[in-house]
């Protein structure tokens, strides 16, 4: 069976989730692989063998580090030419799909974006038109490349002992133009990722400014906290938690907007949560329309009893 | 210097979008197009470069004869002169394609030291068309900027992607933007009156040198097999907070097992 491809995510060799929900789709249709890039192997091997893995390729060079995603397409493109995959999966975050961008120019392969399921014969499912449609489509030409977003599979374990393959990394001029001179550490906020998380709970305008009774919330519901982009442009919350047409898009099994109309902005970024829950002040506010639930009510009072009757119940 | 904003027609995100039924493209016609949104920020990005300092800039489409419209929309908003590629040969391209094209158009305009385009376009959202062009120009791109700072033959930008970066690059360089970045001007009755004089050029696949053969649905490299149009979503219970929001609320999660 042919090689399927899995660019790792990973923090200093942490394996975010979404590694082990590519390695479940890559199952269904080939041999999955395992392609990790930059350090902390060590720490990567046990999930990556657990999660089906049949080979690792490992390469790690101080350019993979120093710059922007280019050198990691260069050794991907590498990978991909010397184990002629049956496709390459990579995760939909903004690297991932930066690194499939330059990958399909260097395989001349066809690209999918923003898959939610991949089929065993490499048909995708993707959402169109901020939720309206459901599409499905396929690549026709080179080897299939393919960015899968977070929560697309439940990952199920299937015990490997992997091969493990180290790659020599030539990384040329033209991938060693951006360079990276400060990066922040991932802020350890104890919540799940924005677009991981199987619950969201986001605030808008409606906060004024205050997220104290959103965040107490979303702590007591284990969710992530998201943001309008009013509350973002506000400067109330960053924007790495802008939830919408302009930031991201989110699919939860649960989405509890707080203070938030509702405009097709931010529409687009949720409508395909399972669960659409929404609390605003104004009655005709446009996210009452597809909330399965909605409270009309001040925030401020609603939230925190709702926190307090939450935490009553978990004793 | 001379700077190229890459500007987008599309249909308007507010407006019922849908895709034409023969062949799963997106329908341009039967929908209003506009300039998509995050695309007025790299034109604002540049407009501000162009201020402080000598530059020019280049408007540049590619699209059916409406996309010139956006075309024009940066004109107004104070783009120096435009450029339009259009050919009914291009009617389905994909991305690999579009950034083909795009890439031959950049270098007919020639002499360009900053590319500037938004983070995603509001239709397709594939968000990969910047990083194929760095690819085929052999140029850095730097994405997800929110602040950008161009002086002396290099450009440094806050990058807000998975985490924050600091990214420094040589000109030339393409730079894909947030709305975190600025805040676009709309266009003055003057600067409407002003984009009526500016030039706009356009091209044709042959202008560019680009085989008509190469782009275009039948050359896609990838294929829609189905498009499903999702049920719209239904309004459930709405109940008035009278003291008792909360609790009600968390009877709701309790009864969906969330609690």
């Amino acid at each position: 069976m042919a090689e399927i491809l899995v660019l790792v995510d990973h923090v200093d060799g942490a394996v975010r989730k979404t590694t082990t929900e590519l390695l479940t789709l890559a199952r269904r249709a080939g041999e999955p692989a395992a392609v990790f890039l930059g350090s902390g192997i060590d720490a990567a091997r046990e999930t990556l063998g657990r999660f089906g893995a049949t080979k690792v390729y490992v390469a790690d060079a101080p350019e993979l580090n120093d710059y922007l995603v280019a050198p990691a397409a260069e050794v991907l493109a590498q990978i991909a030419a010397q184990a002629n995959p049956a496709a390459v999966l990579v995760p939909s975050t903004p690297d991932g799909k930066e690194i499939a961008a330059r990958l399909a120019v260097k395989l001349e392969s066809g690209l999918i974006t923003d898959a939610v399921d991949v089929a065993a014969d490499l048909t995708t499912t993707q959402s169109a038109f901020a939720g309206g449609y459901t599409v499905n489509a396929r690549v026709t030409h080179g080897t299939p490349i393919i960015t899968v977003k977070p929560n697309s599979a439940t990952p199920e374990p299937a015990e490997t002992s992997p091969a493990e393959e180290n790659v020599s990394v030539s990384v040329s001029d033209a991938a060693t133009k951006a360079k990276v001179v400060d990066r922040a550490a991932r802020q350890a906020t104890g919540r799940p990722e924005l677009t991981e998380a199987a619950i969201v709970v986001s605030g808008g305008r409606g906060t004024g400014g205050d997220f104290s009774a959103v965040e107490s919330l979303a702590d007591a519901l284990g969710a992530a906290v998201g943001a309008s982009r009013a509350a973002v442009d506000s400067g109330w919350y960053p924007h790495s938690h802008q939830v919408g047409q302009t930031g991201q898009t989110v699919s939860p099994q649960l989405y509890i907007a707080a203070g938030i109309s509702g405009a097709i902005q931010h529409r687009a970024g949720m409508q395909t949560s399972k669960t659409i829950v929404a609390i605003d002040k104004d009655p005709e506010a446009p996210i009452f329309a597809m909330a399965d639930f909605g409270v009309v009510g001040d925030l401020h009072t609603v939230l925190p009893q709702a926190t307090e009757e939450i935490t009553k119940r978990k004793g | 210097m001379k700077i190229v904003a890459l500007v987008k027609h599309v249909p308007d995100a507010a407006a019922d979008r849908t895709f034409n039924e023969a062949d799963h493209t997106t329908d341009r016609t039967n929908v209003d197009g506009i300039l998509s949104e995050l695309d007025e920020y790299a034109v604002e990005a540049a407009l501000k470069i162009a201020e402080s300092g000598d530059a020019e800039v280049v408007a540049l489409t590619m699209g059916p004869d409406a996309a010139l419209d956006a075309v024009k929309r940066a004109l107004q908003m104070g783009a120096d002169s435009g450029a339009h590629v259009a050919d009914d040969a291009l009617h389905g391209s994909d991305a690999v394609a579009t950034s083909a094209v795009l890439a031959a158009a950049i270098q007919k305009i020639g002499d360009v030291d900053l590319i500037l385009t938004g983070m995603a376009s509001t239709d397709g959202g594939m968000s990969v068309v910047p990083a194929m062009l760095a690819e085929r120009l052999g140029l850095a791109h730097v994405g997800f900027v929110g602040e950008l700072n161009v002086e002396a033959g290099s450009v440094r930008a806050r990058r807000d992607a998975d985490v924050t970066e600091t990214v420094e690059a040589a000109l030339p360089a393409i730079v894909s933007v947030t709305d975190q970045i600025n805040e676009p001007r709309y266009p003055s009755f003057k600067g409407i009156m002003a984009a009526k004089k500016k030039p706009v050029e356009t091209w044709s696949l042959a202008d560019l040198g680009v085989d008509a053969g190469t782009v275009g649905l039948a050359a896609a490299w990838t294929t829609v097999e189905t498009v499903t149009k999702r049920p719209e979503r239904t309004q459930g219970e709405i109940v008035t907070d009278e003291g008792d929001g909360g609790a009600k609320l968390v009877e709701f999660l309790a009864g969906q097992k969330f609690v």
